[in-house]
């Protein structure tokens, strides 16, 4: 039941915004947008502000990386009706070069989350009133949950004695990180084993 | 008269600051002892809690989830068991959601017991800090007895919970749920009509129920404005529908509301365990699957099948079909969402971990311009913030 009336949902607002609107999917009882990015403000004032949707409450907005992609991000907003107790999960795409504007006019709480974005993946936003980092340390470079930044980062802090204050350093790993590659190898390896090819050379 | 020149100051509160309730630098722009512009500075807490689970499995990331709010742990672990259970199409046995909701009302009252306590000491009141504590040691017990850990328990799984309740635990929760409401009452006889406590809350960092949309807000925050909404009734999960509790609202949503509705909450979350304790059914705690949960200690002692499904659990665990899900539950502080995207593998591929404290202490701003200095500390207080979610 809720299946049906989630996927007359997507379907309105896809008729309602048919430029803005890329795609639409029901998964688990999810619904889902791919939206084109630069209409992303105009998506989301919609789904707030249209008698159908009321999605007056923007949970979350977060960042995904997928560097396999020609536009490695996607940005990701969860909101939530309150009066129709739904929620809808709406996506943009974003690379390194291409800002996504901003929400905070639509939603104030979008401000930090978007900030966090900045932060965690380096993804800007266009007109963001205070696009500062918000999470890491003052002044640290990069981006760390790219999927290319090492887990262990590239500094890591201590407090000298000799200069009685706190110093920044490479990081040193005593030990090599330890990745453990648990995938079975019984249904991860892809063709020959070593040592199958000498089962051809021998006459039968 | 000469005319003096004043000037706006900029004040640091924190990082080191009792009231802080952790670790938060707050620039305060001041104009005499008036707020004019309230800073945050976060993430001097933060661990890098979402790079580490891409780097775990399912399993190993669990316990994770206890140190982001660590007043209440058990219900951020619910918010994951609950995520990885639906990418599993999984659902915990009868008994094993009974149990997990029974905890996450208990981590429910260590939460309300902690903030209501802190709150008042934060405005001027020391004795309901002791008199609590008390109580938040009596149950931290009750966790210790059932998964072997006073607060990062580290005992809701995907599939269930890890172990069933030792006997005689039951009996002694429920001798406990006699005693505690004395306890309440005893807290609201010093606080409700208390008039300093009134002077400190009353018309504080007031908020309507339209601004506490737009900022984000959830939980007892939000219903002090007026809006009666709880994930635990609207969108139930695990054994919530079959219990019978009462959502508090408030109607200002100032600071001595918020705080009502906590000391309300109290109380419905003492029924709802009362309500498991009595409903509790027998059987398994957690899914009959030995791809998912790992098999009994006894059985491993003469079963092959059953050492290979114990080392395979917990060197390679289990694989998650791809797909994403944004699960909520009703944490104490507000909806508490996981974002996770599994992309078939042992490990997740990415998890967003959605903590209300967020959204709440980006409203500082917000909530405290134009009040006095001493307002902040009443208006962080009455937040609920917890470090530990918001930098994560």
């Amino acid at each position: 039941m809720v299946d049906v009336a989630l996927r007359d949902l997507g379907e309105y607002v896809q008729a309602a915004l048919p430029d803005a609107v890329l795609n639409v999917a029901l998964e688990r009882d999810e619904l889902c947008l791919v939206v084109e990015r630069e209409r992303i403000a105009r998506v989301l004032k919609f789904l707030r502000d249209d008698v159908n949707c009321q999605f007056k409450q923007l949970m979350d907005v977060c960042g995904v990386d997928y560097p396999a992609r020609e536009e490695r991000f996607e940005v990701v907003y969860n909101l939530l009706s309150l009066t129709q107790n739904r929620r809808i999960r709406v996506k943009v795409s974003a690379s390194e070069d291409t800002p996504v504007p901003t929400v905070v006019e639509v939603f104030s709480c979008a401000n930090w989350w978007e900030r966090e974005t900045w932060d965690m993946f380096g993804i800007a936003f266009r007109n963001h009133p205070d696009l500062r980092r918000i999470l890491s340390d003052y002044g640290f470079q990069g981006h760390p949950l790219r999927k290319d930044f090492p887990l262990t980062g590239y500094v890591e802090v201590r407090y000298d004695d000799e200069q009685k204050r706190v110093v920044y350093e490479p990081v040193k790993l005593p030990q090599d990180w330890r990745t453990f590659d648990f995938l079975s190898p019984w249904e991860g390896i892809q063709g020959e084993l070593p040592g199958d090819e000498k089962a051809k050379d021998q006459p039968a | 008269m000469t005319e003096t020149e004043i000037k706006n100051y900029t004040l640091n509160f924190g990082p080191q600051h009792p009231s802080a309730h952790g670790v938060l630098r707050l620039v305060l722009e001041m104009d005499g002892e008036v707020i004019d512009r309230a800073d945050p500075h976060v993430g001097l807490l933060h661990r890098g809690t979402e790079k580490l689970i891409e780097y775990r499995t399912y399993l190993q990331s669990v316990p994770y989830f206890d140190r982001l709010d660590y007043v209440s742990p058990q219900n951020q672990e619910h918010a994951f068991a609950l995520a990885v259970e639906r990418l599993l199409g999984i659902e915990a046995p009868p008994r094993g959601q009974y149990l997990r909701v029974l905890y996450a009302e208990i981590g429910r009252i260590l939460n309300h017991v902690f903030t209501v306590c802190a709150y008042a000491m934060d405005v001027g009141a020391m004795t309901p800090m002791l008199w609590g504590f008390e109580q938040r040691e009596r149950l931290m017990e009750f966790c210790e007895r059932v998964s072997g850990a006073r607060m990062h328990m580290n005992y809701f799984r995907p599939g269930g919970v890890s172990l069933d309740m030792p006997p005689g635990l039951a009996e002694d929760i429920f001798a406990w749920t006699e005693t505690f409401p004395k306890v309440v009452d005893d807290l609201e006889e010093l606080l409700t009509e208390n008039r300093i406590f009134k002077q400190r809350s009353v018309d504080i960092g007031a908020i309507n129920a339209e601004q506490a949309m737009d900022w984000g807000f959830s939980g007892p925050n939000l219903r002090a404005c007026g809006v009666a909404w709880d994930l635990r009734k609207a969108q139930p999960y695990d054994c919530y529908a079959d219990l019978d509790f009462d959502i508090p609202v408030g109607k200002h949503g100032d600071c001595y509301d918020r705080y009502l509705v906590r000391m309300y909450e109290l109380r419905e979350s003492l029924k709802i365990i009362r309500q498991c304790l009595e409903k509790m059914p027998a059987g398994p705690v957690k899914v009959d699957d030995r791809k998912v949960a790992p098999p009994p200690r006894s059985e491993m002692k003469h079963s092959m099948e059953a050492l290979i499904h114990h080392f395979k659990l917990y060197t390679e665990g289990y694989h998650v079909p791809a797909g994403e899900t944004y699960t909520v539950v009703e944490a104490p502080k507000g909806e508490f969402g996981v974002y996770l995207i599994a992309d078939g593998t042992n490990r997740a591929y990415r998890c967003k971990i959605r903590s209300p404290g967020f959204a709440h202490l980006q409203a500082m701003d917000f909530l405290t311009r134009g009040h006095m200095l001493a307002d902040v500390v009443a208006v962080l207080g009455s937040l609920d913030i917890v470090f530990g979610e918001v930098d994560r």
